[in-house]
């Protein structure tokens, strides 16, 4: 049977396809709907961990007890689980272990652009690199057989583009589950003491020799020998757009992007005059290629930095430009915007009237860095948000006194918040954290995590007490408000501003866009255009469906307009209506 | 249809119903026999920012994106959004674009005026652009929320796929209450 499937979406049929019935994950864009797709399918163990770390550790367990385990997580999701990679490489795996590791070229939902088949080499993992919905399908089960035969765990690379694409997919019949789970002991493998590891660490090194020579022979190493004065090396989606626009080239398309098939690399550069790599983001072909004595065009022609369409290669290698200009100039921005009704709106609304350094996290709130919110002032990473401003009012000493915020979503606050917020209890912090309690994962969709009582499987489970953890952390203020309330939030925030010492504030309520919370529609808002002054108070909510509306000035009259309500989208969250000063709002 | 693949592009708006739009278009040139991709970005796009979807068919399909200059149908589930990817366009391409209007932030806040005149605009440089108030017949039809399907209905005028391909494809790709709203949707569309 043909369907139609996006990448990840046959990532977990192919999962499931292949016997795969354990999976653990941190969500992550382009990723998160791989393990969302798997937990549909019948008997599978599908589990939310509270990081990356901890689901590639979940995954290691499972392996290590004889199953089949993939751990799965956007690019930057490896940084997290960076440090029992590098030592799982080491071990190897008693069942099967599979890292998905979804990169964004273009950073379209990222803060950074980080090419992760570094990490293959890095760590040294043999690495596919399938190039769309089909082969991801396919080759999640080779990464399967590679980890059995080699005794190693193997990443499977997708990009935004392979993950996020939809294409034909031809269905097979999955193949039965086999439990050959048992506990058995291993502890010259598994301890990872000095004297155990350095033998483990030639183990590797021999296993990479082996992966070397398969490499000549993976069937997903593919020559195709058209027109010999032109080769094209490639792998992953730029091969399609490749393919797109010069379909007569020669092409050698690498399934595995680690390690490489050098053999297989000579004999084309043997049958081809001249070769281009193609590549997104770094030059991690090209430099291995050109150190094996190659020679090859890379990215003396080729961008670094974002992802490839077809055009970008044509232009590239025809040295043209064809780009045509758009006929209207100025079109005014479309970024993404909190939601009405959204519970952040009211939160940094007030943190920038109070004029504070906001260190921010990654998360919806993120957004409200822009105008007019502007309510947070730094991102780096996950969990980020404590730990800088613990650094900042300890560097700033009395000049930061009751200036320093940081501000931290609830998934974003169990993933990496904990142990930074220990830390300022431990070393006597005088900033204030702010967890934006929304009750859910929202930037990546709605996930479930250990606060909300939930599991991926949609089981009920022990519900994680925020103020209880935080107050076993250390902290002794601990503050809660409703971000819809925002004279109190303000009172809240300036009172344990003015405090001695490490408080938090959870600001409390639920997503908008939540399914469990029986959210009550309030009736919409209204402006009365009579008592309107048109000051724009309202406007500094930058929420969507408020807009201003031109009129002609009247004779003695100062005002220019009117701010309107668009009844369609307005949820009534009555915050406008607070910051209204002429009561103009109903 | 010879070795070719032709292109067409979705754009809009976050909550539009594009993506869905776009998969019941892929599936309707699958049910006619032909290779078909798409692509499109998920994530901080939804939140209200720009969503576009490219769709691909044709004998044998590689790239799931289009290039500049290549992209012979645009259908715009906002005026303005139209005007942000002409560069995509060929110049033969015809556009599809709805007269609904949703205000970005720098409009709202009166920091940048709504662009005039947008059809004009798609009109000198485009010979064939068609004008859809879709909200306004998706209403008619009986559920506001259809608009998508109604353009999915003016685009099937330009598309070689037969109705009861169309057809069968919404009836499979929405819950069974919802299947006459959007039949009746895509027909206000298509006469449109
Ligand atoms: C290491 C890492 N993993 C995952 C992500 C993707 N991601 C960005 S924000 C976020 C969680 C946001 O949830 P929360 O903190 O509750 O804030 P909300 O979006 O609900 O406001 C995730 C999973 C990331 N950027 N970095």
């Amino acid at each position: 049977m043909k369907v139609l499937m996006s990448g990840n979406e046959a990532i977990a049929r192919g999962m499931y396809e292949a016997g795969i019935r354990f999976a653990a994950a941190y969500p992550g864009t382009p990723s998160t709907e791989i393990l969302e797709e798997f937990a549909k399918y019948d008997g599978v163990y599908a589990e939310w961990s509270p990081n990356e770390k901890v689901a590639l550790e979940v995954a290691i367990g499972a392996a290590l007890a004889g199953e089949k385990a993939v751990a799965v997580m956007k690019h930057v999701g490896v940084n997290v689980a960076a440090d029992p990679l590098f030592t799982v490489s080491y071990t190897g795996i008693n069942g099967a272990l599979v890292i998905i590791s979804a990169d964004d070229p273009s950073l379209h939902s990222s803060q950074n652009e980080q090419d992760n088949r570094n990490y293959a080499k890095f760590a040294k993992i043999p690495m596919l690199e399938p190039a769309d919905a089909q082969e991801a399908k396919e080759f999640i089960k080779l990464a399967f057989t590679i980890s059995e035969k080699f005794d190693t765990p193997v990443f499977l690379r997708s990009t935004t583009r392979v993950s996020h694409s939809k294409s034909v997919v031809s269905l097979e019949e999955p193949i039965p589950y086999i439990d050959k789970t048992a506990i058995t002991y291993n502890t010259t493998k598994y301890v990872m003491v000095p004297a155990n590891a350095r033998i483990r660490r030639v183990a590797v090194e021999k296993r990479t020799l082996a992966l070397k020579t398969f490499a000549n022979s993976f069937p997903e190493n593919k020559l195709e020998i058209n027109n010999p004065d032109v080769g094209i090396i490639t792998a992953g989606m730029p091969y399609n757009y490749a393919k797109d626009v010069f379909p007569d080239y020669s092409y050698l398309k690498l399934g595995m992007v680690y390690p490489l098939p050098e053999k297989l690399i000579r004999e084309f550069a043997a049958k081809v005059k001249k070769i281009y790599v193609i590549e997104e983001l770094d030059q991690f072909l090209e430099e291995q290629i050109k150190a094996m004595g190659i020679s090859v065009i890379g990215k003396e022609i080729f961008p670094y930095t974002n992802e490839f369409d077809p055009g970008i290669i044509q232009n590239a290698i025809n040295n043209q430009n064809k780009a045509t200009d758009l006929p209207v100039k100025s079109i005014p921005p479309r970024p993404p915007n909190l939601c009405p009704g959204c519970p952040h709106r009211g939160l940094f609304y007030t943190l920038n009237k109070l004029k504070l350094f906001v260190t921010g996290d990654i998360g919806c709130y993120t957004l409200s860095f822009m105008k007019p919110l502007e309510g947070l002032h730094s991102c780096i990473c996950m969990g980020a948000s404590i730990g800088m401003a613990h650094g900042m009012s300890k560097a700033l000493k009395e000049k930061g006194k009751g200036k320093i915020v940081g501000v931290i979503g609830d998934s974003t606050f169990i993933h990496s918040g904990i142990t930074p917020l220990l830390n300022m209890a431990y070393n006597k912090s005088n900033a204030v954290i702010i967890i934006c309690d929304n009750s859910t994962t929202a930037m990546t969709g709605m996930q479930e995590h250990p606060a909300t009582g939930y599991t991926l499987l949609g089981e009920k489970t022990k519900q994680l007490d925020l103020k209880v953890l935080v107050s076993a952390l250390g902290i002794d203020n601990i503050r809660v408000v409703d971000p819809y309330d925002l004279k109190n939030t303000r009172a809240v925030i300036k009172e344990e501003l003015a405090k001695d010492g490490p408080s938090v504030v959870i600001s409390q309520r639920p997503c908008v866009l939540f399914k469990r919370a029986k959210l009550k529609a309030q009736k919409p808002l209204q402006v009365d255009p009579e008592k309107c002054t048109g000051c724009k108070v309202c406007l500094g909510l930058g929420c969507p469906p408020i807009s201003w509306k031109k009129m002609e000035k009247k004779e003695g009259s100062k005002r220019e307009g009117v701010s309107v309500i668009d009844e369609n989208l307005c949820n009534g969250c009555g915050l406008c209506l607070q910051v209204c000063k002429f009561e103009a709002i109903k | 249809m010879g070795k070719e693949v032709k292109s067409i592009l979705l754009a809009g708006v976050g909550g539009q119903g594009i993506l869905r739009a776009s998969d019941i278009m892929c599936m309707a040139f699958m049910e006619a026999g032909l290779d078909v991709k798409k692509s499109e970005v998920h994530g901080m796009a939804q939140r209200g920012g720009c969503v576009t979807s490219h769709v691909r068919y044709g004998h044998k399909v590689y790239s799931p994106l289009a290039q500049l200059g290549s992209i012979d149908l645009l259908v715009s589930f906002e005026k303005m959004e139209s005007l942000r990817y002409l560069n995509y366009l060929t110049k033969d391409a015809t556009i599809i674009v709805t007269t609904d209007e949703i205000y970005p932030p720098a409009v709202n806040m009166g920091d940048a005026p709504y662009p005039e005149d947008i059809i004009s605009v798609l009109k000198k440089n485009f010979k064939l652009v068609k004008e859809i108030d879709a909200t306004d017949l998706a209403k008619k039809a009986g559920n506001v929320k259809a608009a998508n399907v109604v353009l999915l209905g003016a685009v099937s005028g330009y598309l070689d796929i037969k109705q009861p391909v169309w057809e069968s494809v919404i009836e499979k790709s929405f819950p069974e209450k919802l299947v006459k709203v959007n039949l009746a949707s895509f027909q206000m569309g298509r006469s449109a």
